[in-house]
């Protein structure tokens, strides 16, 4: 043996057996009563952190801040799409880097590309199959109004002629801060809404009708 | 680098072996005529020291008083190209063989020229349109497309 080492070399499988034993037995021996549970701060700072808001905002909170895309690109602005999700623009920042295959899973519909009558039916589809709520961006020319591709036989000119789109981002293609710029504009659209019925205002608009 | 054939010596090969069947040919390509189009195309693809085993493209142009359907082919055991067309010059109705049966790779083509300009494949196993829908009205290629 080496001098100054200390380690054990074990051969054989019995005597494995009875080492993993001995350490059972010494951990054993060694529990006695229940670790109390590292929470003696909990009191003081949940005293200071309880805030008061609406319902609404909270709501709209949450919807904002993490908007998932699916996945539908048709056409090269996705690129930029692509480089404002890379580590450059980092567009996790704003939670809402994840991609999802499955409209079912999304809220966002960021439509990145020319999109042609044949292709059209699947675009609806996909919005259709989306979960409320949900919100579609209109990225780039051809997004918004067909583009170059305006004139052409096939071109659907503007997604806006088969789903209705909450924000435009114009460029040919737009920048991936002009498309994040364009992520906050939603987002601050969001914050604005009211997910929660509001009573006093349900009983006006009946007194209205 | 790939030799590409002259089109007139490759025509006066033919010439001897189909009669009739060359409408013209030039430097760079021969036009057959649509009736031996097929058997002019077996030949290239299956004689010996010609051996035109891949079809690079097929694509047709709209002169006004004709359509023009052309074709590439590569050797690629000799190393050499060949570009050969078909001019079809009913306007109404245009009809050209289809050489699908001897290079796969022209289904989608035929079928996309079908779409765009309108020829018809005689002997295309699926021929419909490929790019446009059903019911899509006229042909867009077409110099006298109005959309």
């Amino acid at each position: 043996m080496e001098v100054g080492s200390d380690r054990e070399y074990i051969y054989k499988s019995s005597e494995l057996d009875r080492h993993e034993g001995q350490i059972i037995e010494e951990l054993k021996a060694s529990a006695g009563e229940s670790i109390p549970d590292p929470d003696a701060w909990l009191d003081e700072e949940v005293r200071r952190n309880i805030v008061l808001t609406s319902l609404d905002t909270v709501v709209n909170w949450s919807r904002r801040s993490s908007l998932w895309t699916a996945i539908c690109f048709p056409a090269c602005c996705a690129f930029e799409l692509i480089a404002a999700e890379g580590p450059r623009f980092d567009l996790s920042r704003f939670g809402m880097e994840i991609l999802r295959a499955s409209p079912r899973q999304a809220d966002l519909m960021i439509t990145a590309g020319t999109l042609t009558w044949k292709m059209a039916p699947v675009v609806r589809r996909i919005y259709d199959q989306m979960a409320e709520p949900k919100w579609v961006i209109a990225m780039g020319a051809c997004g918004i109004s067909g583009g170059i591709f305006r004139s052409s036989y096939n071109v659907v000119p503007g997604y806006n002629k088969i789903i209705p789109v909450d924000v435009y981002v114009p460029g040919c293609p737009p920048r991936p801060e002009a498309l994040i710029y364009g992520i906050q504009m939603l987002q601050k659209k969001i914050a604005r809404e009211h997910p929660i019925p509001d009573p006093p205002r349900l009983l006006q608009k009946g007194k209205q009708a | 680098m790939t030799v590409a054939l002259s089109g007139q010596e490759l025509a006066k090969r033919i010439e001897e072996k189909f009669p009739g069947s060359i409408e013209e040919s030039s430097r760079d390509s021969l036009v057959v005529k649509a009736g031996s189009l097929l058997d002019v195309a077996a030949h290239l693809k299956d004689a010996e020291g010609l051996k035109f085993d891949y079809l690079n493209y097929v694509t047709a142009v709209d002169y006004f008083s004709y359509f023009e359907v052309v074709y590439q082919v590569t050797s690629l055991e000799h190393n050499q190209t060949v570009i050969f067309k078909t001019r079809c010059h009913d306007r109404e109705n245009p009809t050209v063989p289809s050489v699908t049966g001897l290079w796969q790779g022209a289904d989608f083509q035929e079928r996309e020229i079908y779409d765009l300009m309108g020829i018809t494949f005689e002997g295309h196993p699926n021929l419909k349109r490929i790019l446009l829908w059903d019911g899509f009205p006229g042909h867009p290629l077409r110099k006298d497309f109005q959309p």
